[in-house]
């Protein structure tokens, strides 16, 4: 199968994703006996979780008490961002992917000193609209294309992510002439991408000219306390642990080399990068981390948590000893996926973005077990 | 910078250098106002706290940084109806953004009990000036969204239109720039000069002036 072929199963598949929740109405909002079982609905990976009123009020509407309703989600006890996409939420919040993913829904008592306030399907539909401005704010220096969309183009656009429908969305978003990143595998020189930083807004050609940089929204989950296995991983009980980066990249072009997802990283986060910290790139997944570290851990039995840190040293991922400082990448995931880091960033950006033309990245990384940060408020 | 060719935004190194400009002349030319300060962007708990000086030069262009700053204002309209004063307070945070390469003011008010106050109840304690700003513009509206480090929300003035006025701005205005350029310095302020508008916030005209001392 060409790159081309895989690139669309590619986007088929993230399309058709979806994950199956059971949802589960909180108990302070049952009025009735015996409690509602919980909603099983399959969830677009691609939508938004106020999306599924249509689906969850039918289930609880009896059992609910009298009021208006403002839906909200929680997981584990932290309040869900509406605007954040289902899939996102569930490959960020659920380390050790669970299915289904269980949530608790709310009708009443929006945390409006929390959340920002979503009322329904329009709230939703002006978020995406104003992404995905913005993404054509950063790919061709301004948004005129969105401004100017028709008004049924706009219906039909928003209607094909209600809907999950690929080729109505293709068709319609060519039309914002969003083009797709140059492959840089391809030789063919693409001088497009490398336009001066001042935007003029128009070439000679007289299209738009293209910034090169891509959208895209960085979720970096940082824990002190490494683990082995996903399902060891603490929760997140806060936003205030993730932290939210919403900065292009700019992809940089060098003579026969590619630009890869490792290089979109390393911009975003450089710190990450540094000597000490080795990625393992020859065995991306958790589990196969044990099987390697057998032969090698001949030095210490014990696997309190004191000595977590110094293991650390003996097995594959990481070569050099290590000490309380380091830092380390544990997983970097787009769309369920934890792609190997050396594929070409185009690929990644052309073939797993989302519909409003952002590309979400979830990355784990362990920290070192410094002292608090403060953190001006 | 050539302003003809320039096109209203400003690099994030740029925005470092107005920012600290404006920090100063403002604590300068208004002791008695609350000031400006500059905080930077909560640090990524992957840098270890003895490395803060590393991370200030290392990380130029990646530091995403906050003004924060204080106005009180007092309600008059209330002295007349009700027993007691009530205070208004407004936070204003000047962040900026990397998508738009401007700054984007996001605001919240509440007021003395801690009470966060609605967008609909600020607009109409607006000066008649500022509403017309709002409702006339097609570049400046307000939107509820989230902060983006706070995690709480926030009003925002949206920055779509921000590049577009500001390159109007300082080319229209022979005081600002001209043909040495775009000077950096003078880019918040003349850019608070218009935002201010719509959220009642004033900017004293001494700010304006480009006189060093």
């Amino acid at each position: 199968m060409d790159v081309e072929a895989m690139g669309r199963e590619a986007q088929k598949y993230v399309w058709e994703g979806a994950i199956p929740l059971q949802i589960h109405l909180h108990e302070s909002e049952v009025t009735t006996l015996p409690h509602p079982s919980p909603a099983l609905v399959l969830a677009p990976r691609m939508g938004y979780l106020p999306l599924l009123l249509p689906l969850l009020k039918p289930h609880f509407s009896s059992t609910l008490p009298p009021g208006v309703d403002t839906i909200w989600f929680e997981y584990k006890g932290l309040p869900l961002k509406w605007h954040i996409p289902t899939g996102v939420l569930f490959d960020l919040l659920c380390a050790e992917q669970e299915r289904p993913w269980n949530l608790t829904v709310h009708f009443r008592g929006y945390p409006g000193n929390i959340l920002t306030p979503c009322e329904g399907e329009d709230s939703v539909k002006w978020s995406f609209i104003n992404s995905l401005k913005e993404a054509a704010y950063i790919v061709n220096g301004n948004c005129k294309n969105v401004m100017n969309m028709s008004q049924s183009d706009q219906v039909e656009l928003w209607h094909s992510v209600l809907n999950g429908n690929m080729e109505t969305y293709q068709r319609v978003s060519s039309k914002l002439k969003l083009e797709k990143v140059g492959d840089q595998y391809v030789g063919k020189p693409n001088s497009n991408l490398l336009k001066s930083r001042t935007n003029t807004g128009e070439t000679d050609t007289g299209g738009p000219v293209k910034t090169g940089r891509i959208p895209v929204r960085l979720y970096v989950w940082s824990v002190s306390k490494d683990f082995d296995d996903l399902e060891d991983a603490p929760q997140i009980d806060s936003w205030d642990q993730i932290s939210y980066m919403n900065r292009p990249v700019e992809i940089h072009r060098e003579e026969d080399k590619c630009f890869t997802l490792r290089d979109a990283v390393k911009a975003l986060l450089p710190e990450l990068f540094v000597e000490k910290t080795l990625i393992d790139e020859e065995i991306p997944r958790i589990e196969l981390e044990e099987e390697s570290r057998a032969p090698s851990d001949d030095e210490s039995n014990t696997r309190n948590e004191e000595d977590v840190e110094e293991k650390q040293g003996e097995n594959v991922e990481c070569c050099c000893p290590s000490d309380d400082a380091e830092t380390k990448l544990k997983l970097v995931r787009i769309q369920g996926i934890e792609p190997k880091l050396e594929i070409p960033f185009s690929w990644v950006v052309n073939n797993l973005m989302n519909p409003e033309h952002f590309l979400h990245i979830c990355v784990f990384v362990k920290v070192p077990q410094a002292k608090p940060l403060p953190h001006d408020r | 910078m050539d302003i003809s060719s320039w096109d209203g935004t400003l690099s994030s190194s740029d925005f470092c250098l107005a920012a600290h400009a404006f920090t100063e002349k403002w604590k300068r030319i208004n002791p008695v106002l609350p000031p400006w300060s500059w905080v930077p962007r909560p640090k990524s708990p992957w840098l270890a706290s003895h490395e803060e000086d590393h991370d200030e030069k290392s990380h130029k262009g990646n530091e995403e940084p906050n003004c924060l700053g204080k106005d009180e204002y007092i309600d008059n309209a209330t002295l007349v109806q009700s027993y007691r004063q009530d205070v208004r307070y407004f936070d204003f945070h000047i962040v900026y953004s990397a998508s738009y390469r401007v700054p984007v003011l996001y605001f919240r008010t509440y007021s003395s009990d801690g009470q966060p106050l609605l967008l609909e109840d600020i607009e109409k304690e607006l000066p008649g000036n500022s509403t017309n700003v709002l409702m006339e513009s097609k570049w400046t509206f307000i939107t509820q969204e989230e902060h983006p480090y706070l995690n709480r929300p926030w009003y925002k003035l949206h920055p779509c239109g921000t590049s577009e006025w500001m390159k109007l701005l300082f080319l229209t205005d022979p005081s600002l720039g001209g043909s040495q350029g775009v000077p950096v310095e003078l880019y918040l302020s003349s850019w608070i000069s218009m935002v201010g508008q719509a959220v009642g916030l004033k900017v004293p005209l001494e700010m304006f002036n480009k006189r060093k001392e």
